[in-house]
C-alpha cells in the first residue's frame, strides 16, 4: 500500500524577524468552508454557535467571514455533515491555503505596503477580517490579536506571498536603520 | 559663499561630495544646490536647446536649471533637481546636456544660431524630404537637445509603495498647514501632514518673522513637538503630494533613501496612495521670475531663493547683490542680506512712486536692458526713472510676485480664477471635493492670514468629519498687505526667458500669437513652454500673460493650460514598485514542481502557473526528441501528467443541477451520480466561454472542471450568473482548485499504474465514471476521463499529498516503461484527437464554429443560447474548425492564414487561420487545427497555408479535426 507523505507549506522555513514584525508559517489545522443556503443563516448559526458578520471573525472555534453567506471554520474537524446538509454546503479547504502569522508593533506598517485597506486599529480592530488582495494575490486577512494578523493565500502562491511579506519587512527595517 | 554662523545646517557635520569629478565640501542639512553655491560654484548646468550656461534659479522642487545626474550605488538618476537632492557624504553628481564639459560646451553654438531656432523652427525646416525626418533630422535633433541620460540597464534599486488612510490630509507645513494640522489633531482627527521638504515649517524656516511673539522657527519647533507627541498624527517629510484623484485619494511620492547612500533593502522612494476624508491644500506659492534681457545667467536667482540660501544654508548669493522686484515683500530679502553683512548694490523697483527709504540705493521705475557675464553674472545695465545705470554685481535677486500653488486643486479639471488685486490665479472652493485651499495657496500671503485660514479650513474639515474643534487663540503674526504691480516682460536688447527649462522666450510666445496659435493650449504646444520637467511652474502664468498682451485679451480670458498630475516628477520605479522581475505577478507552483525540475524539465508559464514543458532524457538533442518520445510513450505504454492547474469548482445544493443546466449548453440534471459529462459554456453574447468536464459526486453535489486559462473567469461568471439571475436558488459553490492536486494517468497501461497505488484496485471502471478512492488511507477522487484519446484517468488527492503521489505514480509508470509527459506532448496528443483548448476557443468562435452546435440543448434555455442564434453566427459563411494534414513542409507554430490554391494571397481572399500545430509521431505527419470558411464542407480539398511572419508557404489537406481513432475505441477500451 502506498504511504503518502503530506508535504508542509514551505518546508523548513524559519520565522523571520525584521524591524518590528515577525513573520512565520502557521498551521491553522482543518479548514472547512460552510456556505449557508438561502434562508438558512439563522438555523445554521444556531448549530455552529454563531456565524461571523461580514468582515468579522469569531473565535473558539475560529470562524472567519470569507464572502456572502460563506464562513471558513478553522482549527477543528469539519462538523458532521448530516444535520447540516439542508442548511449549508460544506467543502474541505484544508489543503487549499497557506497560512502566515504576522505579529509585532510593525505588522500594520508591513501590511500597509501590500494591502489597499484601511488597517488602522480604530477601523480594523481585533475581530475584523477581510477578503482582500495581498499585492496581486487573493487572500484572507484577520486581525487575531491587537498586533497580530492571520493571512491566508492560495497554497500554490505561498512562495510569492512569503517573499513579498519579507521584502516589505526588510524595507521597513532598512528605513528604521537609516532613520528614514 | 558661506556666511559664518547663519543657517540651519549642522556645521559640526561636514560632508564631502563630488560634482563633475571635482571634490567639494558641504554640511549636513545642505542640498546639493546650496553646497555648490556655498562652494562658489555658480555654473551648474546647460539649457535644453541653446546650451546656455545656467545657475541655480530657485531653492525648491520647481527648479528648472540645476538638473544633474546623481550616481549612486551603480544607478544613474538623470534630471535630479539639485535644489531637492540633499547632500550626503560621498554623493556623486555630474552635470548633463553638455559636451565635452560644463564650462566648454560645443553645442552652445546653438545659442549663436538662435535667430534661426525660434519656436516652430523644426516644424518649418525639417519638412523635406519626408523620409529624412525619421532617419536623419529627428535623431540629430534629439542628440542636440535634451536632458540627462539613462544607463540603459535594468533598474535594480528597491522601491516601495504603500497605502495610508486618514481623516485629514494637510498638504504643506508652512504656517497654514501647521495651524491646520494642530487644530485638527487637537480635536482628535487622524491627521497626515505631508511636506515635500526635508524640514517642516515652510517659509517660517527662512522668513525671520515672529509668530506668537517668538521667533517663527521656535513656534514651528514647538508645534512639531506637539504634533509628534500625538498618536493620531503622522508627519511625512520629503513627501510630495503629486495628484488629487477620485474620492479623496491622493498620490504622494516620498524620498526615502535618495538623501542617503544606497543601502540593502532601503527603498529609494515610496509611492503612497493616501485616502483622506478631508484635505487642506496649504502648499504655498511660488515666486515668479521677471522676464528681461539675458535674465538666465548664473547668479540671477529668485529673491525667495536668495532668502532661503541666506537664512537656511548660510550662503550669500554673491559678494555684491542687487534686488529687482515689483512688490514690497521682496525688499525684506535685501534688508536681511545687509544685516548679514552682504553688500547690496541697489534695490531696483520696477514701480514708479514707491518708497526709496532703505539702507541702500533704491531706484524706481527700473527696466533692466541687459546683463553681462558668460559663465556668471558680472554686470547689469538699464534705465530707471532718473536715467540710465550700469552696475557691477555678481548676483541679482528677482521677484515678479507670487503664484499660489493651485495645481492639486485643478487636477479634476476645474480651472482657477484670476484675482487682479494680487495678479494671480487662485483656487475656488469645491474644485476637488473635500479639498480646501488655505494660506498662500489660496492667495492669502500674510502669515496672520495663513494661520487664520489654516485654522478655519481645519475647523470646516472637522465639522465635515463630525468632530468638534477645540477653541484656541490664533497665534499673533505679521499681517502686512501684499502689494504688487505686475510686469510681465521688460523690453531690452536681447532675449528674455520665460521658460528656463525649455528655452522659451518672450519673443517665442509673441511669435506663436503672430502665427495664429492664440489659444494658450496651442501656444504651449507650439513653443513647448511648460513642457519641461518643471511643467512650467516658473513660467506658465508669465507666458500666458505675454500671450494675453500679444493677442489683446485679458489674462482671465486667456486662461491657464490644464494642470495635470503628477505635480512633481515621479520615477517609474516608484510607480511600479514591487513589480520588478518576478514581482510582476505571483508565481503559482504545482505540487509536482520540484519533481519536474529534478528531472530537468524546462518550465513554461501557463497563466501564473509554471508547468513542465517536456522531460529530457540523456541523448535527446531537441525538445522534439523528448516530445515525440513522450507522445509515443502515452500511446503505447503509460504517461503521467500534472493537470492540477485546471480549475475545479465544488457546486452543492438542491438547485445545483438546475444551476448547471443554466450555465452549460447541455444538460447536467440528467447526469447519473458517479458519472462525468463534457460540458460547453457560452458567454452571454453567445460565443464559447469555456469547456470542461463536470462530475456528479452526489445527488446535490457536483464538481466542475474548467480550463487552466479560464479558471478565474468561469468562477467570476458563475458568481455573476448566480447573483444576477438566481440568487434565491439553493446553490453554493466554491473553488477547490488549490485544495486538490490532480494527475492524468493515460495509456494502455494506465490502469496497471493506478492499481499499484490505490488501496483497492479498480476493475470495471467505465469511461466517464468517477468514484471516491483511497491512496495510503488518504481520501482521493478518481475520474475516467481522457484528453489524450487513450484509456485515461485523473486522480485527485488533497494538495499536501500531491508531490508524494506524483513521485509514486512516476516510479510505477517508469517500471512499466512509461514516465512523465509535459505540455508539449500533451498538446500533440490532444491535437491528434482534435480536442480544443483556448487556442481554438479564443473568444471569437461559436459552438457552431467548433462543430458543437448540437450541444446547445433544444429542450432548455441556457446562458448565451438566444444570442448564439443571431444571424451570422451559424452557417457556411463562418470559419469552421477543421483538421489540416500537411502535404509538404512543416509549420513552426500557429498563426498562418489559409488561402485557396491558385487565388491571389490577399486580405480579401483570406479563408481562415491556423490555431494549433504539431508533428504527430503516431501518424508521422505534420498536423494542424484551423478555422476555415465553410470548412466542414471542404474536407478533402487542398488549402494553402501562408505564414507571413515566419515566411512559410505550404499546402495541406483539409480533413476532420479528429485525426486519430475517430470512433474513440481506445478511449473507451
Amino acid at each position: 500500500m502506498a504511504d503518502l507523505f503530506a508535504k508542509p507549506v514551505l518546508p523548513g522555513q524559519k520565522p523571520l524577524t525584521a524591524g518590528d514584525a515577525t513573520l512565520s508559517i502557521t498551521d491553522p489545522g482543518p479548514i472547512t468552508s460552510i456556505a449557508a443556503f438561502p434562508g438558512q443563516q439563522a438555523r445554521l448559526a444556531g448549530k455552529l454557535g454563531g456565524l461571523p458578520a461580514p468582515n468579522r471573525f469569531l473565535t473558539d472555534p475560529l470562524r472567519i467571514w470569507t464572502g456572502p453567506d460563506q464562513t471558513f471554520l478553522l482549527g477543528v474537524p469539519a462538523p458532521d455533515p448530516a444535520p447540516l446538509a439542508a442548511l449549508a454546503a460544506m467543502t474541505d479547504q484544508t489543503c487549499g491555503w497557506a497560512a502566515f502569522h504576522l505579529q509585532g508593533p510593525g505588522a500594520e506598517a508591513v501590511l500597509a505596503r501590500l494591502y489597499p485597506l484601511d488597517l488602522r486599529a480604530a477601523t480594523f480592530p481585533q475581530g475584523h477580517a477581510a477578503r482582500a488582495p495581498l499585492g496581486h494575490m487573493q487572500s484572507i486577512l484577520a486581525r487575531l490579536e491587537p498586533q497580530g494578523f492571520l493571512i491566508l493565500v492560495f497554497r500554490s502562491m505561498a512562495q510569492t506571498a512569503w517573499a513579498e511579506l519579507c521584502d516589505a519587512m526588510q524595507r521597513l527595517e532598512a528605513r528604521a536603520r537609516a532613520g528614514s | 559663499m558661506r556666511l559664518p554662523g547663519k543657517g540651519l545646517i549642522d556645521r559640526t557635520k561636514p560632508l564631502s561630495f563630488r560634482f563633475d569629478g571635482r571634490q567639494y565640501h558641504g554640511y549636513q542639512g545642505d542640498t546639493l544646490a546650496s553646497a555648490l553655491l556655498g562652494a562658489g560654484q555658480r555654473l551648474v548646468g546647460r539649457s535644453f536647446k541653446y546650451h546656455r550656461p545656467r545657475g541655480v534659479l530657485t531653492a525648491g522642487p520647481e527648479e528648472p536649471n540645476a538638473l544633474v545626474e546623481v550616481l549612486d550605488g551603480g544607478s544613474q538618476t538623470p534630471n535630479t533637481r539639485a535644489t531637492v537632492q540633499e547632500l550626503y557624504d560621498g554623493l556623486q553628481a555630474q552635470s548633463q546636456n553638455r559636451w565635452p564639459s560644463l564650462r566648454f560646451d560645443l553645442l552652445s553654438v546653438n545659442d549663436l544660431a538662435a535667430p534661426f531656432l525660434g519656436a516652430g523652427f523644426y516644424y518649418k525646416t525639417f519638412m523635406w524630404p519626408r523620409a529624412f525626418w525619421e532617419a536623419l533630422y529627428e535623431p540629430l535633433i534629439r542628440r542636440a537637445a535634451g536632458l540627462g541620460t539613462l544607463k540603459r540597464q535594468h533598474e535594480t534599486a528597491p522601491y516601495e509603495k504603500a497605502f495610508a488612510f486618514c481623516d485629514l490630509l494637510v498638504i504643506g507645513s508652512g504656517p497654514a498647514g501647521l495651524m491646520a494640522a494642530l487644530t485638527a489633531a487637537r480635536a482628535g482627527a487622524d491627521v497626515i501632514l505631508a511636506e515635500q521638504d526635508s524640514l517642516m515649517g515652510g517659509r517660517l524656516l527662512v522668513s525671520g518673522e515672529s509668530v506668537a511673539d517668538r521667533p517663527g522657527l521656535d513656534w514651528v519647533r514647538a508645534s512639531l513637538d506637539e504634533l509628534s507627541d500625538l498618536p493620531n498624527v503622522r508627519l511625512m517629510t520629503r513627501t510630495t503630494v503629486i495628484g488629487a484623484y477620485d474620492q479623496g485619494t491622493y498620490g504622494a511620492l516620498e524620498r526615502v533613501g535618495l538623501h542617503l547612500p544606497a543601502a540593502d533593502h532601503l527603498p529609494r522612494e515610496c509611492f503612497w496612495r493616501i485616502v483622506a476624508r478631508q484635505a487642506i491644500l496649504a502648499a504655498g506659492a511660488l515666486e515668479r521670475p521677471l522676464a528681461f534681457s539675458n535674465n538666465d545667467r548664473p547668479g540671477i536667482q529668485l529673491a525667495s531663493a536668495g532668502q532661503t540660501y541666506l537664512n537656511r544654508f548660510g550662503v550669500a548669493p554673491g559678494a555684491r547683490v542687487a534686488l529687482y522686484a515689483n512688490n514690497d515683500g521682496a525688499r525684506t530679502v535685501a534688508r536681511q542680506l545687509m544685516a548679514a553683512g552682504v553688500g547690496v548694490a541697489a534695490i531696483l523697483d520696477t514701480r514708479e512712486g514707491v518708497s526709496a527709504l532703505e539702507d541702500c540705493p533704491v531706484w524706481t521705475g527700473v527696466q533692466i536692458a541687459d546683463t553681462r557675464g558668460r559663465l556668471g553674472l558680472s554686470s547689469i545695465s538699464g534705465r530707471h526713472s532718473g536715467g540710465e545705470f550700469e552696475l557691477e554685481v555678481d548676483a541679482l535677486l528677482m521677484s515678479g510676485g507670487w503664484n499660489p500653488l493651485v495645481n492639486l486643486a485643478c487636477h479634476q479639471n476645474a480651472r482657477p480664477v484670476w484675482r487682479p488685486d494680487i495678479a494671480a490665479f487662485v483656487p475656488e472652493p469645491g474644485m476637488v471635493p473635500g479639498l480646501t485651499a488655505a494660506g498662500a495657496a489660496n492667495g492669502t500671503f500674510s502669515t496672520h492670514g495663513a494661520l487664520a485660514e489654516g485654522q478655519g479650513a481645519a475647523q470646516s474639515a472637522l465639522q465635515a468629519l463630525g468632530l468638534r474643534p477645540k477653541s484656541a487663540p490664533l497665534p499673533r503674526a505679521e499681517d502686512a498687505p501684499y502689494v504688487v504691480t505686475p510686469i510681465w516682460s521688460i523690453e531690452g536688447k536681447s532675449r528674455a526667458w520665460l521658460d528656463f527649462a525649455n528655452d522659451v522666450t518672450v519673443k517665442d510666445v509673441r511669435l506663436a500669437a503672430q502665427e495664429g496659435y492664440a489659444s494658450v493650449e496651442h501656444m504651449k504646444r507650439y513653443t513647448t513652454q511648460g513642457m519641461a520637467p518643471d511643467q512650467g511652474k516658473n513660467s506658465n502664468i508669465a507666458a500666458l500673460a505675454v500671450l494675453a498682451d500679444a493677442t489683446g485679451r485679458g489674462i482671465a480670458e486667456t486662461g491657464t493650460t490644464t494642470y495635470r498630475p503628477p505635480f512633481a516628477p515621479v520615477s517609474i520605479g516608484a510607480l511600479g514598485a514591487g513589480a520588478q522581475g518576478a514581482g510582476f505577478a505571483p508565481q503559482r507552483f504545482l505540487t509536482s514542481d520540484q519533481a519536474s525540475r529534478d528531472r530537468g524539465a524546462p518550465m513554461v508559464e501557463a497563466g501564473l502557473w509554471y508547468r513542465p514543458s517536456y522531460f529530457p532524457k540523456p541523448g535527446e538533442k531537441t525538445w522534439r526528441d523528448a516530445c515525440d518520445r513522450e507522445a509515443l510513450m502515452v500511446r503505447h505504454r503509460v504517461g503521467v501528467a500534472d493537470v492540477s492547474t485546471l480549475g475545479k469548482i465544488d457546486i452543492q445544493g438542491k438547485d445545483a443541477a438546475r444551476f448547471l443546466d443554466l450555465v452549460y449548453t447541455n444538460t447536467f440534471s440528467t447526469l447519473a451520480q458517479g458519472r462525468v459529462r463534457y460540458g460547453l459554456m457560452l458567454r452571454e453574447d453567445g460565443f464559447v466561454m469555456d469547456d470542461g468536464t463536470t462530475a456528479r459526486l452526489g445527488e446535490t453535489h457536483y464538481l466542475m472542471t474548467t480550463t487552466t486559462a479560464a479558471a478565474g473567469p468561469v468562477m467570476r461568471h458563475l458568481d455573476f450568473v448566480h447573483q444576477a439571475y438566481c440568487a434565491d436558488w439553493q446553490v453554493r459553490f466554491i473553488s477547490v482548485t488549490e485544495s486538490w492536486a490532480q494527475f492524468a494517468v493515460a495509456g494502455p497501461m494506465a490502469r496497471m499504474v493506478l492499481n499499484a497505488v490505490l488501496d483497492q484496485a479498480i476493475q470495471d471502471f467505465p469511461f466517464m465514471a468517477c468514484a471516491p478512492v483511497t491512496v495510503g488511507g488518504i481520501g482521493a477522487r478518481l475520474f475516467r476521463i481522457s484528453f489524450s484519446g487513450e484509456e485515461g484517468y485523473e486522480i485527485a488527492i488533497p494538495t499536501a499529498y500531491g508531490e508524494a503521489l506524483f513521485r509514486d505514480l512516476l516510479s510505477k509508470a517508469e517500471t512499466l516503461g512509461g514516465g512523465p509527459y509535459g505540455m508539449e506532448a500533451l498538446n500533440v496528443l490532444r491535437i491528434e484527437k482534435g480536442f480544443i483548448t483556448h487556442a481554438e476557443i479564443h473568444g471569437r468562435v461559436t459552438a457552431f464554429d467548433i462543430g458543437l452546435e448540437k450541444m446547445i440543448s433544444a429542450r432548455k434555455d441556457c446562458i448565451g443560447k438566444a444570442a448564439s442564434q443571431r444571424p451570422g453566427l451559424n452557417g457556411p459563411e463562418r470559419e469552421q474548425l477543421v483538421g489540416l494534414r500537411l502535404l509538404s513542409g512543416s509549420l513552426a507554430g500557429a498563426g498562418g492564414h489559409l488561402f485557396t490554391p491558385g487565388e491571389h494571397v490577399h486580405r480579401e481572399t483570406d479563408q481562415g487561420y491556423v490555431t494549433s500545430t504539431c508533428f504527430s509521431p503516431t501518424l508521422n505527419a505534420h498536423l494542424a487545427l484551423a478555422f476555415l470558411k465553410n470548412g466542414r464542407a471542404r474536407h478533402g480539398q487542398t488549402i494553402r497555408i501562408v505564414d507571413h511572419m515566419r515566411k512559410t508557404d505550404v499546402l495541406a489537406e483539409v480533413c476532420d479535426p479528429v485525426f486519430l481513432d475517430p470512433q474513440g475505441v481506445k478511449l473507451r477500451g
